[in-house]
């Protein structure tokens, strides 16, 4: 390996090691550092030792007055830096409204969940709201009738609490797995948007409980803010700035082969459809780095771009990159779609996420607008966010095959993957190769691996899961086996 | 016998066979490749050894002197000529070389480094939940070392360690020999090892790379003898005795002063040995084959997959007192019953200890024999084996029943025949929930096969089609207790999955309930009689004219008192404007309390996974009431459908002449609408849909044409299929079948597809040869006008069994892909369990949910998901103070 001659090298010419690594995982060679500028090199160590280095490996450029230069640079830059920072921290924009999680309840809630906790339970606030509210739609204010209300409710809560030691992960893992034996397949046409595609049932699902990266059909919906959710003039501009336009989208390219170019013809109309101006082309055509230099405007909508060297290979490979090359639009977003929706004005669909650039953009409702990819939720929202789209993905998934699973269940399965703070998958590369236990790593994927693995660090099992329990033959600690009372009778 | 400890293995502590510790629990050094002598008697230092345990009855381990079932197996040892490498821990050699140095043998890190790194490690530490954090640690922290070239610690220049897949090491292209590795391995204080990942408590680097191999115990590895005398070896045998010979030529070879070169080959070729007896499937090795061809199966394969030790013989075992057989169905047994044939019944047995109590009882029981009848020659248990206190057992037969009685002792354990009333385990494949396995009480009965009742088949899935299906049964008091109070299938009504019912009526018991309520019925007393001949209850008083019983006065003896209820049943069409009781087609249902007042009893009112009765009355009344109410319930509508008398055939779907041609005449009008759109596109003038190619766009719009032709056909067809007409019956009431079934049995199947797109593969630019290249037409593309009682044209059955077929494919791969899915959910969740204090907890203790589901609510005891139905108690609240006179403040 290359790296390891210059580090070699380097350190023969004297260079301290950790130095001689930095630099060599730089890709910096030996050849290059004699020839190197001071300010290059300080890019990545102190430039006091990039001097030195420099010195040792006899760059006869540098001189001491070069260091001054670098060194006051340097401390321009960190002064910048340090502004901004502190710039950033005080930049809160007021106009934010923070959601609260949890609305103060009324005066009306509170006297329930006060006599229920006078009966010793703390009833769910979910009750409490539901309960206020329909005695206050029946015009109960009687205290009375209001107390025996509660009092039958907590008689019936107390019946329908969970029994401690319930193995509740289990049931929630048959509950999800039985159904899913009769999810479809297919990729289905997503309904009310019948132009794109999302995968649906069984392989959507377990995309979900696999944590992938990213979905096979990433999808967003976007609400647009109150001014301009009824204007469908603004709404179809907000979904053109989305889209990514390249330029095959608005013109004819063809390869001249005799004279080595390609011709650009800006197609107005279709350039009109896109609201895409010529002066558009020109400026991405301007930050592209090939083609920055090489093309000229020939006529008032034909572009060309002549080839650096003459060979047909470099032809087709710049033709390709005048295709692709992107006019506008925000990265990852193939398409966008206009829908009306049923209360919320018009909406934008699109092919392909990014939401933490559409959440920045102009118009954008960002309170509402969603994505499928859970990874990119946790990523710009964090991780109650995530886990609260799991729930909304699996949920929708299996409710749009028509079978019904208890919430419970998937919150369950949602809080176990997000458990530590972050998105773990269901399986060997998440909360099961996480496991404390070696027994139950061997006995669910790379058995041996784990054997081995567990004889070198001496690891420890200490049997409180259910699989190892099995493994070893006692009973498991779950339900009747989580009882640790011996009746001995009386003799 | 069944004593519980309270004794448990409270931990189990992994740690690395030391050299030493293998030669110290070793009976015997094996030194010979060759296994038994002529006589068939194994040889000492071979690898039968009988030190190392025995497998044939009659000879005795010269270790323990234990016999075949006493002696467990002991350890030998073979002394490996040359030092190899341990094929698992390859990766960790590399790591070992590359980060320490090859000289003084410490970590690569200076001084100020390594406290850096402990501290650190010490640090986060606790946070740690799994090694596999701690591997990511270090895996981060030596990564530099790789390039340090000159040891922080005595200034040796490092070389560059390569590995050749897989197991040769090499330094700067210089092969490295096993000793070599060995060597340097040696070096490597104690004080660095955490540091790299290893436990000095439990083991040291240089024990990786073997010296001496531990023979296992013949116990593990028994040969089999063959009917023709002859001998097979297990495989693990096969790969040991590989492994002795390569061992006893190297020692040769070396001891003799052999080439170098030689000695090398022999020692890859020892290397390549005990690598393949470690793991057969190591990447970049040929495995080795049995003499047949096939791999042998060595130590990983033993333990790995599905197959492997883990899997299939410690998570699950093998039991006795089970049986299988075919099932079938029994619509007189009650839920809570399963039907247990004599044969089966002679064989499983339930243990019975002997007490001063029931000596006298079990007397009795012993003496009648393995086989005894009564006088009408039914089926009474016997007695299998009697357990003496010693455990050993005695087999009772027609002939020493006698004396086994006579000689029956307190605390001797009888082996009795299951009986009626025994509680047993049931279950179906796939147990996919936990509704596959419920208790059921036997009823002993002739034939061969096991009878359900047909209300408990959805929560197995059973149909008797051939479906079979396993018994269990109990055998300790404390696993009896359990089962009863746990696994009843009546505590199972309520499916924790949605919180409604998975028990119910299903197929004729709706279609007999919908006979025997719908509209107003009345039937006659001979009627009565014969549907309430099967039924344990007596009928109630005739409530028309005297001398007649409507349905639904007879449907209200299942009901318990006190029921009151209202809902919208199966045939119910969604008027914009319910009536309510005044519904002119009876579908909605009225009960007060406990009577039947109006609407049809059907799917929504009684069967499985929507039957809100069943699910009213399994929540509010308890599952003893909801058993008792399915019982009835079903038999009720058997006895129903069976004075009416059902059947249907292919002449329910006979539609007019009329219906036809009108049904002609909106295909044809679609097939019109697609050759213009083909028309239109071919032209270009199909306007395009935003975001769709133009073929997409015609592929959307004909299928949009086509799929409103079928649909319409069907409301043609069905507009002649009234409620008189068997098949919609059953539709319509949610016993078995849909509308779109039947209009496609009457009307027209429709567009046939794959991949959800009209058929398009097959030939160059057309499907089948009968259509001309390029058609774009309804025909061409797997549109099937007929009907399956019209029968199909020969390419219409073809488009059609390309659907079907793909639908087969479809379900054959998801059956496989979820059942992988499940098992990780599982194996995620497993250790969840709710704490005394409502919160959620796994294995280690660390909080999941702080409150289960955010309620604590048990989705099984909640009403379809929600946790407390607050309008109920209102509404029952305020009629209780209306009634006694307080009324709304």
């Amino acid at each position: 390996m290359a790296k390891h001659d210059t580090i070699k090298a380097l350190m023969r010419r004297g260079v301290e090691e950790r130095i001689a690594i930095i630099l060599a995982n730089a890709g910096i060679k030996l050849e290059d550092l004699k020839k190197a500028a001071l300010e290059d090199v300080a890019r990545y160590i102190p430039p006091e030792k990039a001097f030195e280095v420099l010195k040792k490996v006899g760059n006869k450029k540098v001189t001491e007055k070069d260091l001054e230069e670098v060194k006051r640079k340097l401390q321009e830059r960190r002064k910048r830096i340090r502004k901004r920072r502190i710039i950033e921290k005080i930049e809160i924009d007021e106009s934010i409204e923070i959601p609260k999680k949890i609305e103060e309840p009324s005066d009306e809630e509170k006297r329930i969940m006060e006599i229920g906790r006078k009966m010793g339970v703390e009833l769910p606030m979910s009750v409490v709201s539901d309960t206020a509210k329909i005695l206050k739609d029946r015009k109960v204010r009687s205290k009375k009738v209001m107390e025996e209300v509660v009092k039958r409710i907590v008689e019936k809560y107390r019946e329908r609490v969970v029994d401690a030691h319930e193995a509740v992960g289990i049931v929630a893992a048959q509950s999800v797995g039985e159904p899913s034996t009769q999810m479809t397949m297919r990729t289905f046409h997503y309904a009310g948007v019948a132009e794109m595609n999302v995968t649906l049932g069984l392989p959507r699902f377990i995309e979900i409980v696999d944590a992938r990266r990213t979905p096979s059909t990433p999808m967003m919906e976007i609400h647009l803010s109150d001014d301009i959710k009824h204007d469908r003039e603004k709404a179809r501009e907000l979904a053109l700035k989305i889209e990514t336009t390249i330029l095959h989208d608005i013109a004819d390219i063809e390869v001249s082969i005799e004279n080595m170019e390609i011709v650009i013809r800006l197609d107005e109309e279709k350039m009109a459809r896109k609201m895409v101006s010529v002066e558009d082309v020109e400026e991405s055509l301007k930050k592209n780095r090939i083609l920055h230099a090489r093309y000229e405007i020939r006529d008032k909508n034909v572009i060309v771009v002549k080839v650096d060297e003459p060979r047909y290979k470099r032809l087709y490979q710049f033709y390709e990159v005048v295709k692709n090359l992107k006019i506008k639009g925000i990265l990852g977003i193939k398409r966008a779609i206009i829908r009306v929706s049923r209360d919320d004005g018009y909406v934008i669909y699109t092919e392909g996420s990014n939401l933490a650039a559409i959440l920045d953009m102009e118009g954008v409702n960002p309170r509402k607008t969603k994505t499928n990819n859970i990874l990119e939720i946790y990523e710009v929202l964090g991780i109650e966010a995530a886990r609260n789209s799991i729930i909304e993905e699996a949920i929708s998934t299996l409710s749009e095959q028509g079978l019904t699973v208890d919430i419970r269940h998937i919150m369950l399965i949602a809080d176990m993957m997000t458990n530590d703070g972050m998105v773990r998958a269901i399986g060997r590369h998440g909360i099961s190769g996480r496991k404390k236990s070696v027994l139950s790593r061997a006995a669910f994927e790379i058995t041996a691996h784990h054997l081995l693995e567990a004889g070198i660090r001496g690891e420890v099992d200490p049997l409180q899961g259910v699989a190892e329990n099995i493994i070893v033959g006692q009973p498991i600690t779950l339900g009747t086996g989580a009882v640790k009372l011996i009746y001995r009778p009386k003799r | 016998m069944m004593q519980t400890t309270s004794k448990r293995i409270k931990e189990i502590q992994f740690a690395f066979l030391s050299p030493d510790e293998i030669r110290k629990m070793s009976a015997a050094k094996i030194i010979t490749p060759d296994t038994y002598d002529e006589d068939g008697y194994p040889i000492d230092g071979g690898l039968m050894d009988t030190r190392l345990g025995v497998i044939e009855p009659g000879l005795r381990c010269k270790t323990c002197g234990g016999r075949v079932d006493t002696c467990p197996g002991h350890f030998g040892h073979i002394d490996l000529a040359m030092p190899v490498i341990h094929v698992g821990y390859v990766k960790l050699i590399k790591r070992l070389l590359t980060a320490t140095c090859k000289n003084c043998g410490r970590i690569l890190l200076t001084d100020e480094e390594i406290e850096a790194m402990k501290a650190e490690m010490e640090e986060k530490k606790s946070m740690w939940t799994t090694p596999l954090d701690e591997e990511i640690f270090i895996k981060e922290k030596l990564k530099d070392t790789v390039m340090r070239m000159v040891c922080p610690h005595c200034g040796a220049e490092q070389g560059r360690i390569t590995l050749d897949k897989p197991t040769t090491f090499r330094e700067d292209g210089y092969k490295l020999t096993p000793k070599d590795i060995r060597e340097r391995l040696e070096k490597i204080p104690d004080d660095d090892l955490p540091l790299l990942g290893l436990n000095p408590k439990v083991m040291r680097p240089e024990w990786l790379i073997l010296t001496v191999l531990p023979v296992p115990p013949v116990t593990v590895r028994p040969s089999i003898t063959l009917e023709t005398g002859e001998r097979s070896e297990d495989d693990l045998t096969h790969k040991l005795v590989d492994i002795i010979r390569i061992n006893q030529r190297l020692r040769e070879n070396r001891d003799s002063g052999a080439p170098q070169l030689i000695i090398e080959d022999l020692w890859d070729l020892l290397q390549y040995h005990v690598t393949t007896y470690f793991d057969n499937q190591t990447s970049g090795i040929p495995p080795a084959r049995h003499r047949s061809g096939r791999p042998l199966k060595t130590l990983v394969q033993r333990l790995k997959g599905k197959e492997g030790r883990f899997r299939s013989n410690l998570s699950g075992k093998r039991v006795n007192f089970s049986s299988r057989t075919v099932i079938s169905p029994d619509p007189l047994l009650s839920i809570n019953e399963v039907g247990v044939p004599e044969a089966c019944a002679r064989e499983l047995t339930v243990p019975i200890r002997v007490t001063p109590n029931n000596i006298d009882t079990l007397r009795e029981i012993v003496k009648r024999g393995p086989t005894p009848k009564d006088e009408d020659g039914k089926y009474v248990p016997g007695v299998n084996y009697v357990i003496m206190h010693d455990g050993r057992r005695i087999r009772v037969t027609e002939k020493n029943a006698e004396i086994v009685a006579e000689n029956l002792q307190v605390g001797y354990i009888v082996e009795r025949q299951v009986m009626d009333g025994d509680i047993a385990l049931f279950n179906r494949q796939p147990s996919l929930h936990r509704m596959s396995m419920m208790a059921h009480r036997v009823r002993v009965m002739p034939y061969r096969t096991f009878r359900l009742n047909l209300a408990v088949c959805p929560p197995y899935n059973a149909d008797f089609d051939g479906d079979e299906m396993n018994l269990h049964i109990v055998q300790s008091e404390e696993a009896r207790v359990e089962a009863k109070i746990l696994m009843e299938v009546q505590n199972h009504i309520l499916s924790p999955r949605f919180g409604g019912p998975v028990i119910g009526a299903i197929h004729d018991h709706i279609t007999g309930l919908f006979f025997l309520t719908y509209g107003d019925k009345r039937f006659t007393k001979d009627e009565v009689v014969y549907i309430f001949s099967k039924i344990d209850k007596p009928i109630p008083p005739p409530d028309i004219e005297n001398k007649y019983w409507s349905g639904k006065w007879l449907f209200s003896a299942a009901l318990p008192e006190g029921l009151n209820m209202e809902f919208k049943s199966s045939i119910c069409e969604n008027c914009d404007e319910c009536l309510k009781e005044k519904c002119p087609i009876d579908a909605y249902v009225i009960i007060r309390d406990g009577k039947l007042v109006a609407g049809t009893i059907d799917a929504r009112a009684v069967g499985a996974f929507k039957g809100k009765i069943v699910d009213k009355i399994a929540r509010d009344y308890g599952p003893e009431v909801a058993a008792e109410f399915l019982d009835f319930v079903t038999r009720l509508g058997i006895g129903a459908i069976m004075v009416r008398g059902f059947t249907t055939g292919i002449d329910d779907e006979d539609i007019p002449e009329e219906a036809k041609r009108r049904i002609e005449e909106v295909i044809r009008e679609a097939y019109k609408k697609v050759d213009e759109l083909v028309a239109a596109y071919r032209e270009g003038t199909l306007d395009q849909l935003p975001g769709r190619s133009l073929e997409e766009t015609l592929e959307v719009e004909v299928m949009k044409v086509l799929g409103m032709a079928r649909d319409e056909a069907g409301r043609i067809a069905s507009k002649y299929l009234g409620l008189e007409n068997s098949a919609v019956i059953m539709a319509k009431s949610g016993a078995r079948g849909s509308m779109l079934n039947l209009s496609q049995m009457a009307g027209s199947i429709g567009q046939q597809s794959v991949r959800g797109e009209r058929i398009k593969r097959g030939y160059f630019k057309r499907t089948l040869p009968h259509f001309r290249r390029g058609d774009l037409g309804a025909q061409a593309k797997g549109f099937v006008k007929s009907s399956y009682k019209s029968g199909l044209s020969p390419t219409e059955y073809f488009f059609h069994s390309m659907g079907g077929r793909e639908g087969l494919v479809d379900t054959a791969v998801r059956t496989s892909r979820s059942g992988y899915m499940q098992r990780r959910l599982i194996n995620a969740l497993e250790d969840l369990r709710v704490k005394h204090d409502g919160s959620v907890r796994n294995a280690e203790d660390i909080v999941i949910q702080l409150k289960y589901g955010e309620d604590g609510v048990d989705p099984s005891r909640s009403v379809g998901g929600k946790n407390i139905d607050v309008v109920d108690i209102v509404e029952e609240v305020l009629r209780r103070k209306e009634v006694a006179g307080v009324g709304k403040a």
